[in-house]
């Protein structure tokens, strides 16, 4: 959770899971990627901070579940589409991120990595770790310790 | 094996390990004779049994043990040189010492297992004598027989056991073997007479000590070897981590057959119904089986404690005797890990600041030895673990000034606490009565990190303390930590589970009962439960939900939090269910209201309700909001002498209501009324043994209820040795009274009147009415014959 760790990995090369969520295109590390789904049945947790969209029953494993639009400042998901989830390992822990829909898995080269647009907002800014300039699309890279840290 | 003390018991499985590594260790010295190291080791096993038996008064097994560390010494320092006549006598001692073991665990005592003979032998063995029982073996009595015939066997023996490649030597020993081994294996060839014992082993299992032993030696005591398979064989260690790994298993087949009961439930192939109540049957059996490997006794921890306790009165110049009680109370090793700092800081507080001094203990006409008794036991699916001492006490006054002083409450918050709640915020964190700090304990911190701990294994801890005789600190701690018990409930259309360790009772209320029965006292709702004032608490409210339930039925669970009771409300109770805990991420931990989450029957995620939080919560915010209730009764008006009184409502006809200062009550009982005689133009009651004078209120108020009933309601009022007796109509309630909205509209007999439980309230002038059934009864020093309480 420290900047200073978090420094050295502004600009990696590496595979990124990309999804897609309020029309932008983010990327998560494949390595912290568990498992994809499709939309569950969610618990929902009374008094629970807004971006924690419930529970979900993962094969016996109870898992938070993370509303992303929500933690990214965006608009709530339109009534009649179903999220999709990612299911995410962290220190052992399993958490999911809610996002509209699973893309590509994409290589990525540090060469074409930016600091975060200035045009993103302030909520947003801080779970972005920078965007790489694909083409024709940008991909913002996710911060996923800050996103599950809801 | 029930009969056998424990020490016996541990005695038997130690040695029969042990005997097993001495039968290793005597064939591995024949191969090395020079082997100080074996040798060594083979007479600390002896000199081990030997003590053993000579503190359990085993006779027979000390003299054979004893002369067997003799020659073992021997041996060892090199006086003696080890011959393979030497090493049978030897290994027949070991055969004797085991069945002197046997008879011991058979029969609990040495049996008549003869030992003369192998002492001889190893005497005369020691003095290089021949040994005298070698050729007359047949002529000696069976036990001694059997022991002599293996002298012979012996070689064949240890060689089987060492490597099974017996045959050669075997041959040479054969007719000896075959003396006794005959009835085994009349019928075989005789090449295969000889390794016999490993026949035995295999065929004969009855028999597990055959491959050590000849047939005719297990033979006599069959009995005692299955019996010994029972003790040393029947124990085994197992990782920890293995058993973790099982019970976790365990608590996902729990969840899986909760999930197929429930498929079934709505399935008509009577098969499968079939199948899976037997799924449900051995399923839990299975976990009861599993949880039972990771039981283990209190004692483990209590053991300890002894020496603690006796260092620390030491320490303190305090005398304690430590009591135990229920010792070989189970539970899981997890918990008992957790419960043990905790546990340990309970002794050490209530030896440091409960026990008194000796001088200070004669003082207060106790015996200078303070008692401290530890209690555990089973209770409706916990545990109860109780640390009592009989030391002075906590003071509930001494207690709330310092908890005032350290601003944990506000003095008026303390005023409206109970003694018992007082008591509680010992557990508060940064709070330490201790006069002085010690190196012992009064840092301040302490009992709240032991209430941190006994909650964070789903326990709950409470303490009772009577000034001047002692205190007791109780753990409620629940059997095991990954599955408990719990009841479902739904509310606002989600289901949440409440472990049944905090539950204490379900009340369920039609609309008709719930509008009378559910009040409201100072914008709070109670609910009578026995007659006892219950708080309820609404979970819709804590969890910020609409509640779904529109019918006005009221179902309420009792739970208990901390020494208090509260009720929930909730919209329906669903069922009991096992659940397995999982732990929920940082995000929901930190909402403090859930303990974890489950796996319900259908798949579906419950949150598990973290019962104590809850109370802590609701409570807490119930008294706030009451308070502000009344302070805002209280700046209308009025009268102060009975603010924030309890008061005893009481009917006494004409529908008219009377409040009674509760701490004027002292009794409420029950008289018959063709009991009641008059004296003069007054009516008494005989009561414990004394005359009783009566009030009637509904006369003395001017107030005409229907006095022909068989059974009067009195309210006792006892003062100075003196006691009156106030006859009602019917005792309605126990109110707070500073809630209440007051008029100083009054009457004769009256203080005034207040809204009481929504409804107007006479405040009964108890002086007057006192005065009234016992002119005499507020005059000093007068004590007229009427009376003589």
């Amino acid at each position: 959770m420290t900047t200073a760790t978090d420094t050295p990995a502004r600009a990696t090369s590496g595979q990124l899971a990309t999804f897609r969520l309020d029309g932008d295109l983010y990327g998560v590390e494949v390595e912290h990627v568990q498992e994809v789904l499709r939309s569950q049945v969610l618990t929902r947790v009374p008094l629970a901070p807004p971006a924690v969209a419930g529970l979900i029953n993962l094969r016996g494993q109870v898992v938070t579940a993370i509303e992303l639009r929500e933690r990214l400042g965006r608009p709530p998901r339109p009534a009649g589409t179903d999220a999709v989830v990612i299911v995410v390992r962290l220190h052992g822990e399993a958490v999911s991120l809610l996002v509209d829909s699973i893309a590509d898995v994409v290589d990525v080269d540090a060469t074409d990595f930016e600091a975060p647009p200035d045009t993103l907002d302030g909520q947003a800014r801080e779970l972005i770790r920078g965007a790489y300039k694909l083409d024709g699309t940008l991909l913002l890279a996710l911060d996923v310790q800050k996103a599950v840290g809801a | 094996m029930d009969g056998l003390d424990d020490i016996v018991e541990e005695f038997l499985v130690e040695s029969h390990e042990n005997l097993d590594q001495l039968d290793t260790d005597l064939v591995a010295l024949e191969q090395e004779p020079d082997s100080r190291e074996r040798l060594s080791s083979i007479f600390r096993t002896i000199h081990t049994i030997k003590g053993t038996s000579g503190f359990l008064a085993f006779g027979r097994l000390e003299e054979v043990t004893h002369v067997g560390e003799n020659m073992l010494s021997r041996l060892r320092d090199g006086v003696l040189a080890l011959t393979p006549e030497r090493t049978s006598v030897l290994l027949r001692m070991v055969d004797t010492v085991r069945s002197l073991l046997a008879s011991i665990e058979a029969t609990g005592g040495e049996g008549g297992v003869d030992v003369s003979a192998v002492v001889a032998e190893i005497s005369a063995a020691m003095e290089d004598r021949p040994a005298p029982a070698s050729s007359p073996a047949v002529a000696t009595p069976a036990p001694a027989a059997a022991v002599v015939a293996e002298s012979a066997a012996a070689p064949a023996a240890d060689a089987a056991e060492a490597a099974a490649e017996v045959v050669a030597e075997a041959e040479a020993v054969v007719e000896a073997a075959a003396e006794v081994a005959v009835e085994v294996a009349v019928e075989e060839p005789v090449h295969e007479e000889a390794p016999d014992e490993h026949a035995d082993e295999d065929h004969h299992e009855e028999h597990p000590d055959g491959g050590s032993g000849p047939a005719g030696a297990a033979r006599p005591e069959g009995q005692g070897g299955q019996q010994r398979r029972a003790v040393a064989d029947s124990t085994i260690r197992v990782d920890v981590d293995l058993l973790d790994s099982l019970m976790l298993l365990v608590g996902e087949l729990v969840l899986t057959r909760n999930q197929i009961v429930q498929y079934v439930g709505r399935s008509t192939d009577t098969d499968l119904v079939r199948a899976s109540q037997r799924l449900n049957l051995i399923a839990s059996e299975l976990q009861e089986g599993v949880m039972k490997t990771r039981m283990q006794p209190i004692d483990h921890i209590w053991s300890k404690l002894p020496r603690v306790v006796r260092d620390l009165g030491i320490q303190c110049g305090k005398t304690v005797r430590l009591e135990m009680e229920g010792k070989d109370t189970e539970l899981d090793k997890t918990l008992l890990e957790a419960v043990k700092d905790p546990l340990t800081h309970l002794v050490r507080n209530s030896v440091d600041h409960g026990i008194e001094s000796p001088d200070r203990r004669r003082a207060a006409g106790k015996s200078p030895e303070g008692v401290l008794t530890l209690r555990a036991k089973h209770e409706s699916g916990q545990v109860v673990v109780e640390v009592a001492d009989d030391g002075a006490g906590i003071d509930p006054v001494k207690i709330g000034a310092k908890a005032v002083e350290r601003g944990l409450v506000t003095a008026d918050q303390l005023s409206r606490m109970g003694p018992q709640d007082v008591l509680q915020m010992i557990f508060a964190p940064g709070f330490s009565t201790a006069a002085a700090v010690t190196n012992v304990s009064g840092r301040g911190v302490g009992m709240d990190v032991v209430k941190t701990n006994i909650e964070s294994i789903g326990g709950t801890i409470e303490v009772e303390s009577e000034p001047g005789r002692g205190t007791v600190c109780r753990l409620r701690i629940p059997l095991t930590l990954a599955i408990v018990p719990a009841l479902t409930v739904e509310c606002a259309g989600d289901r949440y589970a409440i472990p049944q360790i905090s539950l204490q009772e379900l009340v369920s209320l039609d609309a008709e009962k719930a509008a009378n029965a559910v009040e409201e006292v100072g914008g709070a709702p109670v609910y009578r439960l026995r007659g006892e004032l219950l708080p309820l608490v609404r979970l819709t409210d804590v969890l910020g939900l609409t509640s779904d339930r529109h019918d006005g039925h009221v179902v309420i669970a009792v739970l208990r939090s901390e020494g208090r009771r509260f009720g929930l409300v909730v919209d329906r109770v669903i069922n009991t269910e096992e659940i397995v805990v999982k732990a929920v991420g940082g995000q929901l931990k930190a909402i403090g209201l859930y303990s974890g989450a489950t796996v319900l029957g259908d798949g579906a995620v419950a949150l598990i309700l973290d019962v104590q939080a809850l109370a802590r919560r609701a409570l807490r915010t119930e008294t706030a909001e009451r308070q502000e209730a009344r302070e805002a009764a209280a700046a209308g008006s009025v009268a102060a002498e009975t603010e924030r009184q309890r008061m005893l409502l009481a009917a006494i006809g004409e529908g008219r209501r009377v409040a009674i200062p509760l701490d004027t009550v002292t009794r409420l009982e029950q008289v018959r009324a063709e009991s009641v005689e008059r004296v003069g133009n007054r009516e008494v009651v005989q009561y414990r043994g004394a005359i009783l004078p009566i009030v009637r209120l509904d006369r003395h108020l001017g107030a005409y209820g229907t006095s022909e009933r068989e059974v009067l309601e009195v309210i006792v009022y006892s003062d100075h040795g003196r006691s009156v007796a106030i006859v009602v109509e019917e005792i309605l309630d126990i109110v707070d009274g500073g809630a209440a909205v007051r008029s100083d509209i009054d009457d004769l007999g009256l203080l005034g009147s207040a809204v009481l439980g929504d409804k107007v309230t006479e405040l009964l002038d108890v002086r007057a009415a006192i005065l009234a059934a016992d002119p005499a009864f507020y005059a000093t020093d007068h004590s007229p014959a009427l009376l003589e309480v």
